[in-house]
């Protein structure tokens, strides 16, 4: 009688891997304190390659400017550091509140036009972002990066050492959070009319779905959390400086999404670690071509079909069956 | 004053050359190909290194590269690209660009990151003044040539489109793909020809512009956003289209920096959304098509 309700429960229970995969991260710092610093570095991507999922995976909004967002968070918390108070918490809210505020406003742009339309706005916001932060010298820095951070202890014990690890565990801790509560988020209902205006728009607004509204709520949430992840990296290194807003950084992001796998956020996890992996030993082989294996990844990645890479008895035997476009 | 407006027509007329390859890609496509700059890239290398080695004459490299590119550009449609045509906008636009960060690399790796430049005969250095005061318009020879051959090319493009059977064959391939290749044309040649003649327009460009643009590897990504603005604010249904595009680019991107070059290339950008707010589907679309 239940049944159908069961399943659907099912899809959204926690498994026992998850917890092994969160208590893991949290025991890295100590086990391996040399690489506190990289935890640090790959929780805070982690955390932004998942808020741009919400939009890309489970919305099926393409963006090409979601470094808009964490460059604004990350300028906010820097200044709030610099000028108003140094304690951390306070910042990152605050940088949440405004990146959300700068959500709901962009997302009057992606509302309309075709995949390309969206491409162009998304893009051209971060690069008006970008020529902003360069122009405002006088607020921001201009080039040359926003300096003289100091940031509190965090809720007023931990300081941050030089090793990183208190940052590490303040990053993995707010990513923490905001995993739980987007977890819930794309479990629940309103996440199930997200993945109906994905896959089929019409349809959805046939069905009753308001899909401008639902738009311009879960660009609202993404921005968000791109804030926080943009705070958090602010606030771990004391520096702001203009590549948070670069185009790099954007498409960085795609790619580590979708190496990862989209519309699931673990996704974002799983890519971060491998794309920083990845940068981390490609660099150090050839430091200055690291651009030329990223772009052949993805070509490959590509071609073979993205679906397909951890299925390698698909790879062969036939063009196989195309995605829907 | 009119010295900043021949100079935007100049500079816009030599993005239409760069663009138009990109604008009949994704009209007939629907393709996102975010390489394109790449191709011109590869022109204005290709000139360099036959000016410099070679000691080829400038006027004949541009047909040249041209060719050249064009011949690269269907080689790389059969291989690589056809299979993508299918696939979901992300992933022709994640292609494209690691594509695009592939040729970055290759010629940073081969050539080196310092900027090329290209010596101009002695005919086309130099420039003529007509006039004085406010209105007085200086034309720098280079510039004027560049404005011809655009002029030129557009013209035949048009006549092309227009007035041949293969102009109408594409046409209504852009149209509708289905109905076209439902009566008899076969659009996978069509579009392996037009894709040809877009990268070797894209080539030429980048030989024509190298002067003017400035050529390292950095191109293909510097330049992929004024393509793309020239594609999504002209639309991808006419070439009509994108031609006012860019000459609305080239002129406000020229002025803008000249009146007000504190903001840099935010006017450009702000201009952008706006249009595309307003009109999402590019200023100059017509309507019915798809």
């Amino acid at each position: 009688m239940m049944d159908f309700q069961s399943t659907l429960l099912a899809k959204a229970r926690w498994r026992p891997w998850e917890f092994v995969v969160w208590l893991a991260a949290f025991a890295l710092p100590l086990l391996w304190p040399s690489r506190a610093l990289m935890v640090n570095e790959i929780a805070i991507v982690a955390l932004f390659a998942m808020s741009l999922d919400l939009i890309l995976g489970y919305t099926g909004i393409v963006s090409l400017g979601h470094a808009a967002f964490f460059g604004f968070g990350a300028y906010v918390a820097a200044l709030f550091a610099k000028l108003v108070m140094p304690d951390p918490t306070v910042g990152l809210v605050v940088a949440i509140v405004l990146s959300g505020l700068l959500g709901a406003v962009a997302s009057v742009t992606i509302l309309r036009g075709t995949d390309l339309t969206r491409l162009m706005v998304t893009l051209g916001t971060a690069l008006l972002l970008l020529e902003l932060a360069n122009k405002l010298d006088w607020l921001t820095g201009g080039a040359d990066g926003l300096q003289g951070v100091t940031m509190g202890p965090v809720l007023g014990f931990f300081d941050f050492d030089l090793y990183g690890r208190v940052a590490a565990w303040y990053s993995l801790a707010v990513m923490l959070l905001l995993f739980l509560f987007m977890r819930r988020l794309v479990h629940s209902p309103f996440g199930a009319t997200l993945k109906a205006v994905r896959d089929n728009r019409l349809r959805a607004m046939a069905i009753g779905i308001p899909v401008m509204s639902r738009l311009s709520v879960i660009y609202t949430v993404a921005a968000a959390i791109a804030g926080a992840a943009g705070a958090l990296l602010a606030q771990t290194t004391g520096f702001a400086s203009l590549d948070v807003l670069a185009f790099d950084r954007s498409a960085d992001l795609v790619v580590m999404l979708v190496i990862g796998g989209v519309g699931w956020l673990y996704g974002g996890i799983v890519g971060a670690i491998i794309f920083k992996v990845l940068q981390d030993t490609l660099s150090t082989v050839t430091p200055q071509y690291w651009m030329f294996w990223i772009g052949l990844i993805l070509v490959l990645l590509m071609l073979i079909g993205r679906d397909r890479l951890f299925k390698p008895w698909t790879w062969f035997g036939g063009a196989g069956k195309a995605v829907k476009p | 004053m009119l010295t900043i407006l021949f100079d935007g027509i100049a500079y816009g007329m030599l993005l239409f050359v760069l663009a138009v390859g990109l604008a009949v890609t994704l009209g007939l496509m629907n393709f996102i190909n975010l390489a394109h700059g790449a191709f011109a890239m590869a022109g204005g290398y290709l000139t360099v290194f036959a000016m410099q080695k070679l000691g080829i004459p400038f006027l004949l490299c541009l047909p040249l590269a041209f060719i050249v590119v064009g011949a690269v550009g269907a080689l790389l449609e059969r291989t690589l690209y056809r299979p993508m045509y299918a696939k979901p906008h992300l992933d022709q636009v994640l292609f494209s660009i690691g594509l695009a960060f592939m040729a970055v690399a290759a010629v940073d790796f081969f050539v080196g990151s310092s900027q090329q430049n290209i010596q101009l005969p002695e005919w086309l250095r130099g420039r003529t003044e007509i006039g004085d005061g406010a209105l007085m318009l200086g034309m720098g020879h280079y510039r004027l040539f560049i404005i011809a051959i655009c002029a030129l090319l557009t013209v035949v493009l048009q006549l092309i489109l227009s007035k041949t059977s293969f102009g109408a064959r594409l046409r209504a391939a852009v149209d509708d793909p289905r109905v076209a290749a439902g009566l008899g044309i076969n659009v996978n040649v069509v579009f392996l020809l037009t894709f040809a003649v877009g990268s070797g327009l894209a080539g030429l460009g980048g030989a024509l512009g190298a002067e003017i643009l400035g050529l390292d590897p950095t191109f293909p990504l510097k330049y992929m956003i004024y393509f793309l603005i020239v594609v999504s604010v002209g639309g991808t249904s006419s070439i009509t289209g994108p031609l006012l595009a860019a000459l609305l680019l080239g002129i406000a991107d020229v002025a803008g920096k000249y009146f007000i070059p504190k903001m840099g290339a935010f006017t450009v950008y702000l201009l952008m959304i706006l249009i595309l707010m307003w009109r999402p589907q590019g200023l100059f679309t017509r309507k019915g098509g798809r």
